[in-house]
């Protein structure tokens, strides 16, 4: 066996952390007086698929939420450590929250759309940022958006209809129509096909594998199949502290912390 | 290897590995048998290996069988994917081992109806060397021992040497008497089909390394066939 019990984190960050899509040292999440997450450091680098694994409750998503802010809206929530988006910090005091969050879009796990038209859902962004100067640039971000999603060719007709009325999977892509219509630039998605069948769970992926040329994702995902599809690099979480973080093919070919293969192999007590 | 949070998944992988062991001692034996029946002379025996070579490649469809059950149904990850991956190439080896066997057995079929040739005597020594290493990879296998792989792998060079000095005495031997060609041309083939045989528990041995480090072995197996004539020797002939 060539598994060690100490972190295997040497990939985890790069030399230089300016050169990361978004960049995290030395990350303490607490909740109260619990602590969430024990001094993550990793980069995240730019158009590249991110995966995020590891049992439930080990801080996974904590840090997902971490990258956008999301945790502020969590009252006894407190982070420490810093927090690079393009070398910016982001939780710089003159930071807008708001405006944070337009460059780094999230996908949740249960499809969510607003109660609202199709076309709406995805104009909603564009319109509270101001993105768009006529209602032809507007229709103009919608199909694109709707496009980008792979989802056009299934609503062009119905753009007037409910959101809500679509299939789960269809809710999915109009929820990543909607997060992408902002042009963020990095798109964070927090277990986004775990309500999803398997046909839908393969176009969303498909759709992250295309995304991956504009953007840059981070995914949290319980199904290590799925972090294996759809990232090229993956960090592995437990008890809050990331354990190890490397290419995905080394990952689930030859981890090497032990927790890590535990985990991937299926051997967890 | 256990600990599977799954227990239906340590049985299914541990029969796995009961099969390639399985497999390995018979290919073993079935080395060891032919060898006997040729230095021996006995018919009998080397007919009954030609006849239970059929075991060694029912062994393999059993691996197959397995190997894909497991990828299918339990997607496995890391060391186990590996060892998965390594039985179905294993097994490869070893019915090849198992084949090689058999043609020794039928040579010595033939050999066993013609007067004997000395260099009959050469054949053995290499065996016992060839079957010791079969031995030594089946322990790192069901030892889990890298290291153990990597020093059976490092004793191939000998068994390139015994076949290159074989060679080279069935040749002075067809050349003193060619009443000798026939028996020396079984001979050669008997002693090229032991060396393969070598060559395949080499690869066993590799495919344990990458099973249990994820690594391949580095660098170049010392090679010591000389039998062989170096590249720039064939680009020279018009």
């Amino acid at each position: 066996m060539n598994v060690a019990s100490k972190p295997a984190l040497d990939q985890a960050t790069l030399d230089d952390r300016r050169l990361a899509k978004v960049s995290a040292r030395d990350v303490d999440v607490f909740y109260g007086a619990k602590q969430a997450l024990k001094s993550v450091s990793i980069d995240i680098r730019p158009n590249e698929v991110t995966a995020l694994i590891g049992p439930s409750g080990c801080g996974k998503s904590t840090f997902l939420r971490c990258l956008n802010r999301m945790n502020d809206l969590i009252e006894s929530c407190r982070v420490a450590g810093s927090i690079w988006l393009d070398g910016e910090d982001i939780y710089t005091s003159g930071l807008d929250p708001v405006q944070l969050r337009a460059r780094v879009g999230m996908v949740f796990q249960k499809p969510n759309p607003f109660p609202k038209t199709i076309y709406d859902n995805v104009a909603y962004g564009p319109r509270i940022h101001g993105l768009a100067r006529s209602r032809a640039e507007l229709d103009e971000i919608v199909m694109t958006s709707l496009e980008k999603a792979g989802l056009i060719d299934e609503v062009k007709d119905r753009l007037q209809e409910q959101g809500t009325g679509l299939s789960g999977g269809q809710q999915q892509r109009l929820c990543i129509a909607r997060a992408i219509a902002v042009s963020p630039e990095v798109i964070l998605m927090d277990e986004p096909c775990s309500a999803l069948d398997p046909i839908a769970t393969a176009k969303v992926e498909e759709l992250i594998d295309e995304l991956r040329q504009r953007f840059t994702i981070v995914i949290v995902t319980h199904s290590m199949q799925q972090a294996a599809r759809v990232s090229q690099r993956t960090g592995f979480f437990h008890l809050g502290e990331l354990v190890e973080c490397g290419e995905t093919e080394q990952i689930f070919t030859n981890p090497r912390h032990k927790l890590t293969q535990g985990y991937i192999t299926g051997r967890f007590g | 290897m256990g600990d599977h949070t799954m227990r239906a998944y340590d049985a299914e992988l541990e029969r796995l590995a009961q099969a390639i062991t399985r497999m390995g001692g018979l290919a073993e034996s079935q080395l060891d048998q032919a060898i006997g029946a040729l230095v021996r002379r006995d018919s009998d025996l080397a007919a009954r290996v030609v006849a239970s070579d059929h075991q060694i490649d029912e062994l393999e469809h059993e691996v197959q069988n397995l190997t894909v059950r497991l990828l299918a149904l339990r997607q496995p990850m890391a060391i186990d994917l590996r060892a998965i991956v390594a039985a179905l190439r294993i097994s490869s080896d070893l019915e090849r081992i198992g084949d090689y066997a058999a043609n020794v057995a039928k040579r010595a079929l033939v050999l066993n109806r013609i007067p004997m040739v000395e260099p009959v005597g050469a054949i053995p020594r290499m065996g016992r060397v060839v079957a010791e290493i079969i031995r030594e990879v089946l322990d790192a296998y069901v030892e889990n021992d890298a290291d153990k792989a990597l020093a059976a792998w490092r004793r191939d060079e000998e068994v390139d040497e015994m076949h290159t000095s074989l060679f080279r005495e069935l040749i002075t031997y067809m050349m003193e008497d060619p009443r000798n060609i026939t028996a020396c041309t079984h001979l050669m083939f008997i002693a090229k089909n032991i060396e393969r045989i070598g060559d395949h528990a080499t690869n066993v041995a590799e495919t344990i390394h990458f099973q249990v480090r994820g690594t391949p072995i580095v660098g170049e197996r010392p090679k010591a066939d000389a039998i062989a004539p170096p590249p720039e020797a064939e680009e020279e002939i018009p």
